[in-house]
């Protein structure tokens, strides 16, 4: 058999697998992977994993194909001899089309990548200057959160709602979110993937990210920035509810926190206190 | 004897010594455990704790610049180095602290207020309180995942009789801070302070704030 029928080989049993393998990863495998469909972010980052699986499901099982194809193809039959492979040559022909495949794919990506992030910010944290906030949401304005972090927890301040502070995060349902992460001492990261929101908390930093919430939900939220001893246990359960049983919650919150919300610096884009007595 | 026998006794002697000291540091690492405090039931099925609160631990202690919590008795005696407090299920937990140590402040004044002990108020000097002023805390008790969260006052900056080190006498400038909380089902939950208390450490983050046996530790609800 010559090398160009062991080509022609290989990549018939390449593209039967690609065929057959492809869709049940694009369809079946991608869909099923998180962070899934709780919000626009989310649901967005789940296509953008299918886009990925998709394009490289065919590569790597060329590779496999490859890879399986030389172990039984060319494998030495006469286990007494001696002889050495054959000389490997290079080929401008397969290098060139290789080369050719891949730049095509990275560019794709990168133009995907691009569009994708512009259209919506894709849940990221984007800094004091977003320039990729949701165009027209059907919510109206959205809703500002100020995430602050502290070793070690998460608090969550609402400037809308008088600026009052909460230890523990509820979101209504179909609403665009403006989260304003930040932190008073160290670098923490919050990170809550149901939603597709990730963002660092940075003292003296203003970072935004967005996110359009669907349907009522629980939520985790970690913390995702090795930020000292108890980093392992700052985690919350956070919840989207229905626009009127967050009416009802922050109502309730204001009212529990009015005390803390007196001893409060007015609400600020960013905290970055003075060390005070021992402290500096 | 031959030199060659010698040898091999000396060989095997040696890795037999050595597989001894590896077997005991790790027995020993495995059986380890930080010492505890049980709380003290009283009538009625209140669980009690005391803790004392301190600028510096005992001069004897591998760190006696640290801040650090205590456990004590009843009467601020029988001070015991443990962060690791023993609480029941399902009950009410009173908690006394003989705070010793003086005011760092909070980086976030929300946590002035007390949040998650029963009537959300705590007990300074024997009067009830709610939130302290952000300047005037010193520690925090807070257990994040029981949502109990109590200031605990520092002593004024010029308090005339304050504590060196632990243990400290009630003697000394202190506040006596209580609170009640209710446990829920059996765990291991981490509990922690909130300011920022660390002398010598920049802006108060290290040492004892990042060691477990001083600033923080743990509540094992059984």
């Amino acid at each position: 058999m010559t090398s160009r029928d062991h080509l022609r080989r290989m990549l018939f049993i390449w593209l039967v697998s690609a065929v057959v393998l492809t869709p049940l990863v694009v369809f079946v495998f991608a869909p099923i992977v998180p962070p899934g469909q709780g919000t626009v972010q989310s649901s967005g980052q789940v296509l953008d994993n299918t886009m990925l699986f998709g394009l490289s499901a065919p590569v790597a099982l060329f590779v496999l194909v490859y890879f399986g194809y030389a172990l039984i193809a060319f494998r030495e039959r006469d286990l007494s001899s001696t002889l050495e492979g054959a000389p490997i040559r290079g080929h401008a022909g397969i290098q060139t089309t290789w080369v050719a495949i891949t730049t095509v794919i990275v560019l794709f990506l990168a133009v995907y990548a691009s569009y994708r992030m512009l259209a919506d910010g894709v849940g990221a944290g984007q800094g004091p200057n977003p320039i990729a906030a949701p165009s027209n949401p059907a919510s109206g304005p959205p809703l500002q959160i100020q995430v602050i972090g502290q070793q070690w927890a998460f608090t969550y301040r609402f400037p809308g709602y008088g600026g009052v502070e909460t230890p523990h995060l509820e979101l209504p349902a179909n609403r665009l979110i403006e989260f304003h992460v930040t932190s008073v001492d160290v670098i923490h990261s919050f990170w809550a993937y149901q939603l597709g929101v990730k963002a660092d908390a940075n003292p003296g930093v203003d970072n935004i990210a967005y996110v359009e919430t669907r349907k009522p939900l629980s939520f985790d939220i970690h913390c995702v920035e090795l930020c000292g001893v108890w980093h392992g246990y700052m985690y919350d359960t956070g919840k989207v509810v229905s626009g009127s049983d967050f009416a009802s919650w922050i109502a309730a919150q204001q009212r529990t926190f009015a005390p803390a919300t007196k001893l409060l610096d007015p609400y600020s884009k960013t905290y970055f206190p003075d060390p005070q007595r021992r402290g500096g | 004897m031959g030199s060659l026998t010698k040898r091999i006794i000396g060989v095997l002697a040696g890795v037999v010594l050595f597989g001894v000291l590896v077997g005991l540091y790790v027995g020993l690492y495995l059986t380890s455990q930080p010492g505890s405090a049980t709380a003290q039931t009283a009538s009625g099925g209140v669980a009690n704790l005391y803790f004392g609160t301190v600028a510096a631990s005992e001069t004897s202690d591998a760190h006696p610049t640290w801040v650090s919590y205590y456990a004590t008795d009843a009467h601020d005696g029988n001070w015991r180095h443990v962060t690791t407090y023993i609480v029941p299920a399902h009950s009410l937990v009173h908690v006394t602290v003989f705070q010793f140590d003086g005011q760092s402040g909070l980086r976030n004044p929300f946590i002035g207020q007390a949040t998650g002990t029963v009537g959300n108020i705590f007990m300074l000097d024997g009067k009830p309180t709610q939130t302290i002023g952000p300047d005037t805390a010193s520690h925090v008790f807070a257990i994040p995942e029981l949502g109990v969260s109590v200031p605990l006052e520092g002593i004024a900056d010029d308090a005339k009789n304050p504590c060196a080190n632990a243990p400290c006498p009630l003697s000394t400038d202190h506040h006596t801070i209580s609170f009640t909380f209710r446990t829920g089902a059996r765990g291991v939950y981490r509990w922690q302070c909130f300011v920022p208390c660390a002398a010598g450490f920049i802006q108060g983050f290290g040492g004892p704030m990042q060691t477990v046996g001083y600033m923080g530790g743990f509540i094992k609800v059984v």
